[in-house]
């Protein structure tokens, strides 16, 4: 009893390093999502290409999608695009949310729909184009509902609408492979699905 | 010249009295709730500041959805819940006593208990240690007796 109490203290010092080294290789950035298996909230937000064109929710069930955060303000989404656009010739559905960037109207800064569209096309036609379609979050009212922190970040929703995984940073091929699986699994379960 | 200084006080004064009007509530519970709300929320982006001190867009999204929902005449959990719904526990700087974060409460409870064993033992392994005392006086008499003996012999 008396030798096995001389070693708490060394037991307890090993696990609390174990604990801390295990904290030198975790994400910060990776603290769970609060929208997993869960619908994709309502939504109702212009088409970048024909603003006319209004989005719902509605519109991303059906077939299983990527949703993709970005903007052209973000360089690792601009880093992004070959990939993705690589993905999408594989057959990858990947759907882009336009993150727009609150603008300073005491700088006399208006949001124009006309001249992003312009500018987003621009790059598109540099880096490839990954995405059916653009939705614009003027007032991130969606990015916000989604519990996005910042850009690019991707959503995995399933056929029925609902929201399988959170990515937060960008994919690269490195860390493909681990979405690629689950993108695969939804793919090849539920095609009883509407 | 005393125009000249109350020209420059007025004109000090200016800026300071616009920055503080920013922000308008109905009452003063408002105001406070705002506060402490602002307080308690965490930036999920600029990890470690709260949504007071950040500046991050998402921090400032945040702080605008704050102040609507507080205007609305919403308490502070039906807040906290809405961001939860939203950004998730992490949100939150008070964590939620659940399966996962139990340790965070049972951890230092085990820990004072287990101290408090630790003392409770010693003091009583200190407590017989000093029994061995009245063993020894034995001895001492025994060796006393021995001491006697021999130079009782050797006075013969």
């Amino acid at each position: 009893m008396r030798k096995a109490l001389f070693y708490v203290p060394l037991a307890a010092f090993l696990a609390l390093s174990l604990f801390l080294l295990s904290g030198l290789f975790s994400d910060p950035r990776d603290h769970g999502s609060a929208l997993i298996e869960k619908p994709l909230p309502a939504f109702q937000l212009p088409d970048l290409q024909q603003p006319a064109r209004i989005v719902t929710a509605a519109d991303l069930k059906g077939e299983v999608t990527l949703l993709n955060v970005w903007g052209l303000w973000c360089p690792t989404c601009n880093a992004e695009l070959g990939f993705l656009t690589e993905l999408r010739q594989q057959g990858v559905r990947i759907v882009g949310l336009y993150y727009v960037q609150p603008v300073d109207a005491a700088f006399g800064d208006t949001f124009d729909i006309d001249k992003l569209r312009v500018d987003v096309q621009d790059k598109l036609a540099e880096q490839g184009d990954p995405y059916l379609f653009n939705i614009v979050d003027e007032k991130r009212s969606l990015i916000f509902d989604l519990g996005v922190t910042g850009a690019p970040e991707t959503f995995l929703i399933d056929r029925n609408g609902v929201i399988r995984h959170h990515h937060v940073g960008d994919i690269n091929p490195q860390n493909w492979p681990k979405i690629q699986q689950l993108y695969q699994n939804l793919l090849q379960g539920g095609t009883d699905a509407p | 010249m005393r125009l000249n200084c109350w020209m420059l006080l007025t004109a000090l004064a200016l800026p300071a009295t616009a920055t503080e009007d920013l922000v308008q509530f109905e009452s003063a519970e408002q105001q406070q709730l705002y506060r402490q709300l602002t307080a308690e929320l965490r930036c999920p982006k600029c990890q470690n500041q709260n949504i007071a001190d950040s500046n991050a867009v998402v921090a400032v999204d945040m702080r605008n959805k704050t102040l609507e929902l507080v205007r609305q005449g919403q308490t502070h959990d039906e807040v906290i819940d809405f961001m939860k719904q939203r950004y998730g526990d992490f949100v939150h700087y008070q964590p939620p006593f659940q399966l996962s974060t139990i340790w965070l409460w049972l951890l230092p409870i085990l820990a004072v208990l287990s101290l408090a064993f630790t003392v409770f033992r010693r003091s009583k392994s200190s407590q017989t240690a000093e029994a061995p005392a009245t063993e020894s006086t034995e001895l001492d008499a025994e060796l006393q007796a021995m001491i006697d003996a021999a130079s009782a012999k050797s006075k013969e």
